[in-house]
C-alpha cells in the first residue's frame, strides 16, 4: 500500500524502480475514493491530472531524471485550497470563490513542481483559513480520521486528515495562529510552521499577512525536513521573505541532541489549563527527551496571557483589508445590486460565512479612526513584547517545548456556538506567529478511550528550524507514535 | 469687507518608470483596456506587491528637487475604501511616514520670486479608470498600480493665477528632473485643491473646501476663479461655509458639492504588512543625489547672469533644455555669447523646424557658429551675408570661412572700393541725392541701399554710410540717417 509510505520511503522505492509513480498516485486516489466520502479532506481531486503527472514523472525517470535533481520526483502530494495551483480551483473554502480557478502558481507550488511532485488535488480548510476545526468551510467539515465524529483541527484540517488517512504522502497547509500545528496534533501527524519569511507567501491567499506562513504536514519529521528544503528560500516576489541560506535540513537530522536545552514555559503548564491525558503525554515526552540527553529548563514567557487578545486584534485587522478584494467586481461570486455599494453588500453577505464576517467586522472596528491607537497600535506594541519574551528565552535554551493544544480533538459542533472557546484551542500556538518564530508539532501519545492523538510542540528561534527538526527526529526515532494508523 | 483666499494643492504626477509600482507590467499610456495587467495589479487572490526601486528613487529625487528633507525611515500604508476601480479595495500609499517632507518651491509670479512650502511628496499607487456606458460600466486596470508622486503644498497660495503659476513651475521642475513627463493629455497630472476664504488679515482659516480630481492646470485656475468669489459671496450674504468636498464641472464652469465632512471616509490607514519599511542607505541616497539637476529658475537666473542674456532668451533655453544645453556648449568657447544666443534662437531653431531635424542631426560643428560670429564681429561679412552663410553651412556642414572664401562674400571694407561704389550710386540717383541735400535724411538710406545692391550685399554698411554722408555734404545735426 504505497499510499501509507512516507515521502522518503516512497522516494527510495521509486528510485529503485520497485514502484512507479503511477502506482503510488493510483494508491492515493484509491484511498481518497475509499475514505474521503467519510473524511472529506479533499474539496477537489484532479484524478486525470494527477495520473498524467505521474506518467510524466515515470517517463522522465526512465529518461534518467532522478531524485538527486528532483527530490520529490513522482511523489503524490496535496495542497490546502488557499495556495494557488495554476488551472486548479482556489476556493479558500468560501462560497465567494466557489468557482474561482487560479491563473498562476504560488511560489511554493512552483517549487514542488520543479522538484517533481504530483498534485492530487485541493484540501479542505476553514473559510480563508479562519478557524480551528475546519467546520467553517463553506463546503462542509472535514472529519478526524481517528474518530469521524470529531473535528480534525483547523484551519488546515483537510491537509492533516489527508496525510493521517494516507490519502497523500504529504500536504501543504498554512499557519496564521496554529493552523498547521493544531490539526497536525489532532490528526497524529507532523506539522511544521517555518519562521516568518522562511517560505514565500506569494500565491497564499492572505488572511493576516504579518502572521501567515505556509507550513508542511507530513508523516515523519524527515519528510518535513525534505519538504522544507524544497519550499524554503528567498522569493523576489515576496518582500517579506528573507534571503537567508537554506541549510540541508534532512542531512542534519542525525546529529546528537545530547546537551541541548529545552525550555518549559511555566505559563503553558498552569493547573487546570491542560487536559490530564495531554499533560501526562507531555510529561512522558519530556522524560523521553531527557533520556536522550536533552536538558529541560523551566523558563518564563511573561506576556503569554496577552497573546490571544493581541492576535484577535491584529489578525482580523489585516484580514479586513486582505479580504476587501472579494467584491464581485473582477472575479468570484457576484450578486447584482442597484449600485456598487449594494452589489458589494449582497455579494459579501452571500459569499462569506459567519466567522469570516465576524473577523472582518472586528478588524474594521480595530482600525477605525478613534480606535486605532487603543486597539491595533496597542496590539502591535504588545506583540513586540511577546516576541522579546521569546528572543530573551532563546538566549537560555535551544528550543521550547509545550503541548500543541490544551485538549484532544473535540466533537463536531461542540464549540461552534462559542467562538471564544474555539479561539482558545489556539492558545499554545498563536504566540509563535506573533513572535515570527518557527514551530513543530509531532505526535507524542494518545488518549486511551477513544484513542485520539496528542501532539507536542517545539518552538525554535527565528530560522531555528534545524534544531526543531533535529530534536523532533531524535524523539520520533525513540518512539513509535508516528507509526500508529487511524482505524479507517 | 475685503476677503482673501488661502489655497493649498495636492498634485499627483505619474512617475517616469518603465514598469508599474508593484509588478512588472508596463507603465504605458494608450494600450487597449486591460492589456497592461497581471495578477498583482488586478488584485487576484494570493498576490503580493514588490516595490519598484526606480519609483523609490524618483520619489526621493522629486523630493530633493523640491528641497525636501529625506527621512531615514519611510513606510507604506493601506488606505482602505471600496471603489470598483481600486482592485484590492485598498490603495497602497505613504500615510504618516512619507519618503520626503518639508520642502519648498520658488517660482516667478507677477515679477517677483515667490515661495510655496511643500508639506511632503510621497509615493502612492494609481487606481484603475472607470468607464460608463449606456447600461453598464467598465474598468480599465492598465493604470492600476502605476506609481504616483503626490506633492502636498502648504496653504501658501493666494489666487487662481498664483496657483496656476505654481503648478507650471512644479511641472517644469519635475519634467526637468526626469521625475515625470507631466503630460496632461495622457492624464499624468491630477490635482486636488483646498481653498478657503477669510477676511483679509484674519488669523484663523475659513472652512476648507476641497475640489477633487482636476486634470488640467487651466481647469484648476478656472475652478478657483469660480470658487473663490462663490465662497466670498456666501459669506457676504451672511451665510456659512462648511468643510466639504466639491466637484469641478469643466463644461458648465462651476463647482458642485459632493459630500460634507459628516460623511467623510474613514480610510482606516495601517502599515501594509506585505511591504518592508523603506530605510535608504547613504550610498543609495548618494546615487539619487547624483541625479539632481539644476532647476529651471536657477538655470534662467544663471543664463542671464553668466551670458548676459535678456530674460526672454534665458527662458527660451530653460523651456527647451536641449537647445539650452547646445547653447551652453557653444557659448563657453566664445567672447560673444549673446550673439551666439541670437543665432541659436533665431536661426538655428527656425532651420531645425523647417528641415524637421533635431540637434542630433546637425551637420556643422559648434566651432562653425563661433566662426560665423567672429566673421561678423570682425567686419569680414555683413549680417545680411551671414544669414546666407548660416543657411549654407546648416545644409552642408562646410565651414563659414570656406564658404565666404569660395563665394567671395567678404565684406567690402576697402575705402577705395567703397568710394567708387558710392560715387556710382550718387551718380545714378540724382533725385534721392537732391532730396537728401534738401534735408530729407531718410533718402540717405535709399542711396546706401543702392551701394549695397551694387556690391551684391558685400559693402560694409556702416562705412558706406559714412562715405555717403561725407560726399553729400556731411553730417547735418538732427537729421542723421
Amino acid at each position: 500500500m504505497p499510499n501509507r509510505l512516507t515521502v522518503c520511503e516512497l522516494s527510495r522505492l521509486l528510485s529503485r524502480r520497485e514502484l512507479s509513480s503511477r502506482e503510488a498516485t493510483q494508491a492515493c486516489l484509491d484511498a481518497i475514493r475509499q475514505r474521503d466520502p467519510v473524511v472529506r479532506a479533499f474539496l477537489h481531486v484532479d484524478e486525470a491530472g494527477a495520473l498524467a503527472q505521474a506518467d510524466a514523472a515515470d517517463a522522465a525517470r526512465r529518461r534518467g531524471r532522478s531524485a538527486e535533481t528532483h527530490p520529490l520526483l513522482g511523489i503524490p502530494v496535496a495542497i490546502k485550497d488557499v495556495i494557488a495551483v495554476r488551472n486548479q480551483p482556489l476556493t479558500c473554502g468560501s462560497r465567494i470563490l466557489a468557482r474561482y480557478i487560479a491563473p498562476y502558481d504560488a511560489t511554493v507550488t512552483e517549487a514542488l513542481r520543479r522538484a517533481g511532485a504530483i498534485f492530487l488535488g485541493r484540501l479542505n480548510l476553514d473559510e480563508f483559513a479562519m478557524g480551528s476545526s475546519t467546520e467553517n468551510s463553506a463546503f462542509g467539515p472535514t472529519r478526524n480520521p481517528w474518530d469521524t465524529t470529531r473535528i480534525p483541527g483547523g484551519s488546515s484540517g483537510g491537509s492533516a486528515a489527508a496525510v493521517a488517512a494516507d490519502e497523500c504522502s504529504a500536504a501543504l497547509g498554512s499557519d496564521t495562529g496554529g493552523s498547521v500545528r493544531l490539526p497536525a496534533a489532532f490528526c497524529g501527524v507532523v506539522g511544521l510552521k517555518p519562521t516568518y519569511g522562511r517560505v514565500s507567501r506569494f500565491g497564499l491567499v492572505a488572511y493576516a499577512s504579518s502572521l501567515d506562513q505556509i507550513g508542511l504536514l507530513t508523516k515523519t519529521v524527515r519528510d518535513a525536513a525534505l519538504l522544507l528544503e524544497t519550499v524554503a528560500g528567498h522569493d523576489p516576489l515576496d518582500s517579506t521573505s528573507v534571503a537567508q541560506p537554506v541549510p540541508p535540513y534532512a542531512a542534519g537530522l542525525d546529529q546528537s541532541v545530547a546537551g541541548l536545552r529545552v525550555g518549559l514555559p511555566r505559563e503553558y503548564f498552569v493547573e487546570g489549563g491542560l487536559d490530564a491525558e495531554v499533560r501526562h503525554s507531555i510529561d512522558r515526552a519530556i522524560a523521553q527527551l531527557e533520556s536522550l540527553g536533552v536538558e529541560p529548563v523551566e523558563v518564563s514567557l511573561p506576556h503569554t496571557r496577552y497573546a490571544l487578545g493581541t492576535f484577535c486584534l491584529i489578525a482580523p485587522a489585516e484580514a479586513s483589508a486582505n479580504l476587501a478584494r472579494f467584491d464581485g467586481v473582477r472575479y468570484g461570486l457576484r450578486v447584482e445590486g442597484a449600485d456598487p455599494i449594494e452589489m458589494y453588500a449582497r455579494t459579501r453577505g452571500a459569499g462569506f460565512g459567519p466567522e469570516v464576517k465576524r473577523r472582518i467586522i472586528l478588524g474594521t472596528h480595530a482600525l477605525s479612526s478613534g480606535y486605532y491607537d487603543a486597539y491595533y497600535l496597542r496590539a502591535q506594541k504588545v506583540r513586540t513584547l511577546i516576541r522579546q519574551d521569546f528572543l530573551d528565552t532563546f538566549k537560555q535554551v535551544d528550543a521550547i517545548l509545550t503541548p500543541t493544544a490544551p485538549t484532544p480533538p473535540f466533537k463536531l459542533g461542540e464549540k461552534l456556538a462559542d467562538p471564544l472557546q474555539m479561539y482558545l484551542s489556539d492558545v499554545f500556538t498563536i504566540s509563535c506567529n506573533l513572535a515570527g518564530i518557527c514551530g513543530l508539532s509531532l505526535p507524542c501519545g494518545f488518549t486511551t478511550s477513544p484513542k485520539l492523538p496528542i501532539g507536542m510542540q517545539l518552538l525554535g528561534p527565528p530560522f531555528g528550524e534545524e534544531i526543531l527538526l533535529r530534536l523532533g527526529y531524535a524523539f520520533e526515532q525513540s518512539t513509535d507514535w508516528h507509526r500508529h494508523r487511524p482505524p479507517l | 469687507m475685503e476677503y482673501e483666499a488661502v489655497i493649498g494643492l495636492e498634485t499627483h504626477v505619474q512617475l517616469k518608470t518603465q514598469s508599474k509600482m508593484w509588478c512588472g507590467c508596463a507603465n504605458a499610456f494608450g494600450a487597449p483596456p486591460n492589456t497592461n495587467v497581471c495578477p498583482v495589479c488586478l488584485g487576484l487572490p494570493g498576490v503580493l506587491p514588490v516595490a519598484n526601486d526606480e519609483a523609490l528613487r524618483l520619489t526621493v529625487l522629486g523630493g530633493l528637487l523640491l528641497n525636501c528633507r529625506i527621512p531615514s525611515f519611510a513606510k507604506f500604508d493601506r488606505k482602505n475604501y471600496f471603489y470598483p476601480d481600486v482592485s484590492k479595495n485598498y490603495q497602497i500609499t505613504q500615510y504618516d511616514r512619507p519618503s520626503t517632507t518639508e520642502g519648498h518651491l520658488d517660482f516667478e509670479f507677477e515679477g517677483a520670486i515667490r515661495r510655496v512650502r511643500i508639506t511632503r511628496a510621497h509615493l502612492e499607487e494609481d487606481v484603475g479608470k472607470s468607464f460608463h456606458f449606456e447600461r453598464t460600466s467598465g474598468i480599465d486596470f492598465n493604470r492600476a498600480g502605476v506609481p504616483l508622486l503626490e506633492i502636498v503644498s502648504e496653504p501658501d497660495l493666494a489666487s487662481a493665477d498664483m496657483a496656476y503659476a505654481y503648478l507650471n513651475a512644479l511641472k517644469d521642475v519635475l519634467v526637468y528632473g526626469g521625475v515625470s513627463d507631466c503630460d496632461m493629455e495622457k492624464g499624468m497630472v491630477r490635482c486636488d485643491v483646498n481653498v478657503s476664504v477669510r477676511p483679509r488679515g484674519a488669523a484663523d482659516l475659513g472652512a476648507k473646501i476641497e475640489i477633487k480630481n482636476m486634470n488640467s492646470f487651466s481647469g484648476v485656475r478656472r475652478a478657483l476663479a469660480y470658487e473663490i468669489p462663490r465662497q466670498i459671496a456666501v459669506l457676504e450674504r451672511g451665510g456659512m461655509l462648511v468643510q466639504s468636498t466639491r466637484r469641478w464641472d469643466d463644461a458648465a464652469g462651476i463647482t458642485e458639492e459632493m459630500r460634507t465632512k459628516e460623511d467623510a471616509h474613514d480610510y482606516r490607514y495601517f502599515p501594509d504588512p506585505d511591504l518592508m519599511a523603506f530605510e535608504p542607505t547613504e550610498s543609495w541616497l548618494d546615487e539619487v543625489r547624483g541625479r539632481v539637476v539644476e532647476l529651471p529658475l536657477a538655470r534662467k537666473q544663471r543664463f542671464m547672469r553668466d551670458y548676459q542674456l535678456p530674460a526672454a532668451d534665458a527662458q527660451t533655453f530653460v523651456d527647451d533644455v536641449a537647445l539650452g544645453a547646445y547653447f551652453e556648449g557653444v557659448a563657453g568657447q566664445t567672447r560673444n555669447p549673446k550673439a551666439i544666443a541670437n543665432w541659436v534662437i533665431n536661426n538655428l531653431r527656425a532651420h531645425l523646424a523647417e528641415s524637421q531635424t533635431t540637434l542630433a542631426d546637425l551637420r556643422f560643428r559648434p566651432a562653425h557658429l563661433i566662426e560665423l560670429v567672429e566673421l561678423i564681429d570682425s567686419g569680414r561679412i555683413s549680417s545680411r551675408i551671414a544669414q546666407d552663410v548660416f543657411a549654407e553651412f546648416f545644409a552642408t556642414g562646410e565651414s563659414p570661412a570656406a564658404i565666404v572664401q569660395r563665394k567671395g562674400l567678404s565684406q567690402v571694407s576697402d575705402a577705395g572700393a567703397l568710394e567708387a561704389l558710392c560715387d556710382e550710386a550718387i551718380a545714378a540717383n540724382p533725385g534721392p541725392v537732391a532730396d537728401y541735400r534738401a534735408g530729407k535724411s531718410a533718402a540717405l538710406n535709399f542711396i546706401k541701399g543702392q551701394v549695397m545692391r551694387l556690391s551684391k550685399g558685400k559693402a560694409n554698411p556702416a562705412m558706406a554710410g559714412e562715405i555717403l554722408e561725407r560726399k553729400l555734404g556731411g553730417n547735418r545735426s538732427g537729421t542723421r540717417a
